[in-house]
């Protein structure tokens, strides 16, 4: 057999590779450039105290948490038992980034499923999740000792997410050096 | 009655206003700026729109970021390092020439220099027909066939 009918067959190959590496590449994961640099800053109202203002450089020194959400957001309902799980374990203050919300809406939403968060700071206009990156809620990050970036989850955390890569990552950071 | 109600009907469409937000220059430069802007970004959220054309939340409020910027003196760049800060490459439609874009850039011509280079191999392998030359015989068979009375009688 002449090696150049085997041609078609070499480019159908090199195709389907493409479209299979294609085909694990979800478009919809945007990677962030804040990973590994220092959380941008900020000083926000919690929801349930306005005068509390809370800033990334109070939260020197521990790990935690941010998880943007919104009552708006459908898929929040979805990831919030998770995080609500993950609160529990008691490793890590979890605090919220309640992004373009009604004040009612945010604390009805809280008092309905649950409020696993430290604390919720209103971004009312968005301006923070602009900083953070946010594009699409929810959204959460883990932030080390030293206020750097170190992971961001895209959509909703579920179990696997939470055993599989937040606490090992959570772990992990809290034996690191502050 | 029927003559009052079509030139009504005309209004009609003054209903059907699209809900895109109105942006004061107060210098053209200024409005060229954000206009190439915002075709150059491109939305997170639909992510084959650019923020010209998304009306998604966040590309409404991207716009409003750019055209604050481009309002407050800043350039094109800076704009545009600013975008990419938070999101990433991704933003924009027009890559960065780097380390891991390279492939993008170059290989529409890698693509292109292989075609040529199949093409040319491919012609020069053809046999050089067409201007084969006719044996003695061959031509004397050819012109009694031209004249008309081949050899053989018929």
């Amino acid at each position: 057999m002449k090696s150049r009918y085997l041609i078609p067959l070499a480019v159908f190959i090199v195709i389907v590779g493409f479209l299979a590496v294609g085909l694990k590449n979800d478009p919809k994961r945007v990677p962030s450039p804040l990973v590994g640099k220092p959380a941008p800053r900020f000083e926000l109202p919690t929801l349930y105290d306005p005068e509390e203002k809370i800033t990334p450089e109070k939260l020197r020194g521990k790990v935690w948490l941010l998880n943007v959400w919104a009552s708006w957001c459908v898929s929040c309902r979805a990831e919030h038992e998770v995080i609500k799980r993950l609160a529990r374990m008691n490793l890590v203050p979890v605090y919220g980034l309640n992004y373009k919300d009604e004040e009612a809406d945010a604390k009805a939403w809280l008092g309905q499923l649950g409020n696993p968060y430290e604390a919720s700071l209103v971004d009312r206009e968005g301006n923070v999740g602009i900083d953070w990156g946010v594009y699409g809620v929810p959204e959460t990050f883990v932030i080390d000792k030293k206020g750097i970036i170190r992971h961001k989850v895209i959509g909703p955390v579920n179990d696997e997410i939470l055993q599989e890569t937040l606490v090992p990552l959570i772990r992990k950071l809290i034996e690191e050096e502050g | 009655m029927r003559r009052l109600f079509l030139p009504l009907l005309l209004l009609v469409p003054l209903l059907a206003q699209g809900a895109i937000e109105v942006h004061q220059f107060d210098d053209p430069q200024k409005e060229k700026i954000y206009k190439e802007l915002i075709d150059e970004l491109r939305c997170l959220v639909c992510q084959n729109q650019n923020l010209a054309d998304s009306n998604a939340e966040l590309a409404q409020d991207l716009r409003q970021k750019t055209y604050e910027m481009v309002e407050a003196g800043k350039s094109k760049d800076e704009i545009v390092d600013w975008m990419v800060a938070r999101y990433g490459d991704f933003v924009l439609y027009r890559p960065p020439l780097q380390r891991n874009t390279l492939l993008l850039w170059i290989g529409p011509f890698l693509i292109f220099l292989v075609g040529v280079v199949v093409l040319v191999r491919f012609i020069r392998r053809r046999p050089a027909g067409g201007e084969e030359v006719l044996s003695e015989e061959e031509r004397r068979k050819a012109e009694a066939l031209l004249r008309g009375d081949g050899e053989d009688g018929t």
